[in-house]
C-alpha cells in the first residue's frame, strides 16, 4: 500500500482500469503527451499509445459528443475536461444527448462514459477555474454526479464510474489534487455510487459536505470534541446524483440538528435539496432549522477575498455552536 | 457508374415510403391525432434513399430533427416509428420520445435528434469506434444547412478530418433554416465550401437528383472505407413544407413553390424509371399503392397501440 495524492490515485485508477479492459479510452485536451495539466494522465501516453490516450482539439462540445458516440459504439470513453469552467459548451451533449440515450432506446443501450474535471476552489486561481456548479448536473435525470473527498475516494469512485452502464460526472476537488497522502491500495477496488459515508459518529449534530469540504467539516467535529463543545456527525456525500438521502435522514434522526457545506453558491445549490429532503423526511426530529454554510451568490473571487468566499473550519464552528444554543 | 434497374427501383420504392409515411404523417397531424411537433421529410426523399442506398446494414446514420425520412431508408420498421410517433408503448421510445428522438442501433441508426446539429459530433465518435475497431464501417451525419453554423458541426468536422475519421458529413441544404433565408444566415453559397476550412474535400450535389446522391455518396463511403477520412457532401433540396407542421411558411415566396415542385425528386424518379423502360406507369402505381397498404397497417398498429402505463413514467433513466 502506497501513500499517494489524488492526482496519482486517479492516474493509478485508470492505469489499471485501461490495463484490465481495452475499451477504456482516455480523451481530452493535452491528457496525451503532456499528461494533462494537473498532470493527472501521466505516463499514460506512454504506456497505451496515442489510440488509447487522444489529444483532441480545444472543443469541449465535441470532445464530450465525441465521447458518447464512441460509448454508443462499444468504447468506454474517460474524457477529461481541462477545468470544471470549460465543461457548459459540452452541457448541451450531457444534458440532451447523454443522459438521455438509455430513455430514447427503450433502455437497450446507454452511454457508459465518463466526463472527469477539476473543480472548486482554493487553488488561487481565478472564476472559470475555482467554480463549483456541481448543482446543475444533479438536476439532470440520467447523469450521474461524483465526487470524491480524498485519494481513497477517489480511486475507488473512478473505478465504479468507468464500469458503470450511465454516463457519470466525475469533479475532482483541485484543493485536494496535491493536498494530501493517504494509504491507497495498490489493488483495484470500487466504491458504490449513490452511497454516503459516515465519516466520524456524534451524537449532537450532522455536518454533511462533500469534495474539499470534508476536510471542513472533520477538522471542525474534531475541533469541537476537543473543546468538549459537542458531539458531531460527520458525512461525505460522495455521490450526489443519485443521492443517498437515507444516510443523511437517518443521522438527523438521531442528532436531531444538521449543517450543510458547500462552497457552491447557497442559492439552488445542492445543499437546497438535502435540506428539503431532511424537511420532508425527519423536520419533527429536528432541535434547530437546518442551516447550510455555503459559497456567496457571486462569481468565485480571485485569492485576496476567496478565504472569504470559501466556508472555513472557523465559520462552521461558529455556526454548529449557534445551532446548539439555538 | 450506371444504376442496374433493381437499384434504381429501390431507391423510388424507398422514396415512395418516405412519400406516404410524411404525408400520412401530416394529414394526422392535422386531424389532431398526434402529439408534439413534426418536421415532415416532404421534398427530400432523394437524399435519404441515395444515401442509405450507399451504406450497409453495418453502417450508422445519425440523424436530425427531420428524421423520419433517414429512419425509414435506413430500414427503421415503420410500425414501431408511427407508433412513437402516436406517442404508444410499442413505440421504438415506449412513446416517451416522439417523432425527434428514435433509434434503432441494431439497424445503425444512432438517432433521430431535437437539437440542431446536436448529432454531429456523436456521429464522429461513432466512427472512431469504427476505426478503432478495425472494421471498414463508416458513419453518415445528417444535417441542414443552418446547422452548419453551430459549433459542433466546425469542432466535429476539424476532429474527423484530423484522425482521418469515416463519416460521411450529408449537409442537406434545404435553404431555410426555420424562416432565416441560407443567404441571410450564411456568406458562402454553398456548405461544402467550408470542407477546405478542414482540408477534406467538399462536393455539392443536386439533392433531389437521387442517382446523383447515390454516386457521390458511394465516392465519399469509399473514400471513408480505405481510411482517406470524411468527405462534407452538400445535398441542395428545398422542402415541400413549413419547418414544422403549422408553420404558414410566409417567409418563402410563392414562385419558389412552382420552381421545386417541379424539381420534385420522385416527380423526376417517376419519369426517369418510365424514360429508361425500367417501370410502367402501372407499375408504379402499384408499388404506391403496395406502400400505401403498408402504411395504413403501420397506422393501424400505432392508433390502436396502448399508452405508456404510469409505471413507464419512471424507468429507463437509469441502469438500476
Amino acid at each position: 500500500m502506497a501513500r499517494l495524492n489524488m492526482v496519482e490515485a486517479i492516474d493509478q485508477a485508470l492505469r489499471q482500469e485501461m490495463d484490465r479492459d481495452d475499451t477504456v479510452i482516455v480523451l481530452g485536451e493535452d491528457v496525451g503527451r503532456d499528461g494533462g495539466v494537473f498532470r493527472v494522465t501521466d505516463g499514460l501516453y506512454e504506456r497505451f499509445g496515442e489510440d488509447r490516450v487522444m489529444d483532441t482539439p480545444l472543443a469541449e462540445s465535441g470532445i464530450v459528443g465525441f465521447a458518447i458516440g464512441m460509448a454508443i459504439g462499444g468504447f468506454k470513453p474517460v474524457a477529461e475536461i481541462q477545468f470544471s469552467g470549460f465543461v457548459y459548451p459540452a452541457y448541451d451533449q450531457l444534458l440532451s444527448h447523454a443522459a438521455r440515450f438509455r430513455t430514447r432506446t427503450r433502455g437497450q443501450r446507454t452511454v457508459p462514459m465518463v466526463v472527469r474535471m477539476p473543480y472548486g476552489g482554493g487553488i488561487r486561481a481565478l472564476e472559470h477555474h475555482s467554480e463549483s456548479m456541481e448543482a446543475i448536473f444533479a438536476h439532470i435525470p440520467g447523469l450521474k454526479v461524483v465526487i470524491p473527498a480524498d485519494p481513497y475516494e477517489a480511486k475507488g469512485l473512478l473505478t465504479s464510474a468507468i464500469r458503470d452502464p450511465d454516463p457519470v460526472v466525475f469533479f475532482e476537488p483541485a484543493r485536494v489534487y496535491r493536498a494530501i497522502k493517504m494509504d491507497v491500495p495498490e489493488e483495484q477496488y470500487t466504491l458504490p455510487i449513490g452511497e454516503a459515508r459516515v465519516v466520524r459518529e456524534g451524537a449532537d449534530l450532522t455536518l454533511i459536505a462533500w469534495g474539499a469540504h470534508v476536510r471542513t467539516i472533520k477538522e471542525a467535529a474534531e475541533r469541537l470534541a476537543a473543546d468538549k463543545r459537542c458531539d458531531v456527525e460527520v458525512i461525505d456525500i460522495r455521490t450526489i446524483a443519485p443521492f443517498d438521502a437515507a444516510t443523511v435522514v437517518a443521522s438527523v434522526k438521531k442528532t436531531g440538528r444538521a449543517i450543510i457545506v458547500h462552497e457552491a453558491p447557497q442559492s439552488g445549490g445542492f445543499g437546497a435539496e438535502i435540506s428539503a429532503q431532511i424537511m420532508e423526511r425527519a423536520v419533527l426530529h429536528l432541535e434547530a432549522p437546518v442551516k447550510r454554510v455555503a459559497g456567496f451568490d457571486t462569481i468565485p473571487p480571485l485569492s485576496k477575498l476567496e478565504d472569504l468566499y470559501q466556508p472555513s473550519v472557523d465559520l462552521v464552528v461558529d455556526e454548529v455552536i449557534a445551532t446548539m444554543e439555538f | 457508374m450506371s444504376m442496374s434497374q433493381e437499384q434504381l427501383l429501390e431507391m423510388f420504392r424507398c422514396m415512395v415510403k418516405i412519400r406516404e409515411f410524411e404525408n400520412r404523417a401530416h394529414e394526422m397531424f392535422l386531424a389532431g391525432e398526434l402529439p408534439g411537433f413534426l418536421h415532415l421529410y416532404l421534398g427530400e426523399e432523394a437524399i435519404a434513399a441515395g444515401v442509405t442506398a450507399a451504406l450497409r446494414t453495418d453502417d450508422w446514420v445519425a440523424s436530425s430533427h427531420r428524421g423520419h425520412g433517414h429512419l425509414i431508408a435506413k430500414g427503421g420498421d415503420i410500425r414501431l416509428m408511427m407508433a412513437e410517433i402516436f406517442g404508444r408503448s410499442t413505440g421504438y421510445c415506449k412513446g416517451k420520445g416522439g417523432s425527434m428522438h428514435i433509434a434503432d442501433l441494431d439497424l445503425g441508426i444512432l438517432g433521430a435528434n431535437g437539437i440542431v446539429g446536436g448529432g454531429i459530433p456523436i456521429a464522429t465518435g461513432a466512427a472512431l469506434a469504427c476505426q478503432y475497431r478495425g472494421t471498414d464501417s463508416v458513419v453518415v451525419s445528417f444535417f441542414g444547412d443552418a446547422a452548419s453554423n453551430r459549433g459542433t458541426f466546425h469542432e466535429a468536422v476539424n476532429m474527423a478530418a484530423v484522425w482521418d475519421l469515416p463519416v460521411i458529413f450529408v449537409c442537406e441544404n434545404n435553404l431555410y433554416g426555420v424562416s432565416t433565408c441560407q443567404r441571410d444566415h450564411m456568406r458562402i453559397t454553398d456548405v461544402a465550401e467550408r470542407g477546405a476550412a478542414y482540408g477534406i474535400p467538399g462536393v455539392v450535389v443536386d439533392g433531389n437528383d437521387v442517382e446523383a446522391v447515390y454516386e457521390a455518396t458511394v465516392t465519399a463511403v469509399a473514400s471513408a472505407r480505405r481510411g482517406a477520412g470524411p468527405t462534407l457532401l452538400e445535398c441542395k433540396t428545398w422542402r415541400h413544407q413549413g419547418h414544422f407542421v403549422g408553420d404558414p411558411c410566409a417567409y418563402r415566396d410563392p414562385s419558389e413553390h412552382e420552381e421545386w415542385m417541379a424539381k420534385d425528386p420522385i416527380l423526376r424518379g417517376t419519369r426517369m424509371l418510365i424514360e429508361r423502360g425500367f417501370a410502367t406507369k402501372d407499375a408504379i402505381a402499384r408499388l404506391t399503392s403496395e406502400i400505401k397498404a403498408e402504411i395504413e397497417e403501420a397506422i393501424e398498429f400505432g392508433r390502436s397501440s396502448p399508452w405508456p402505463d404510469v409505471a413507464d413514467l419512471l424507468t429507463d433513466v437509469y441502469s438500476d
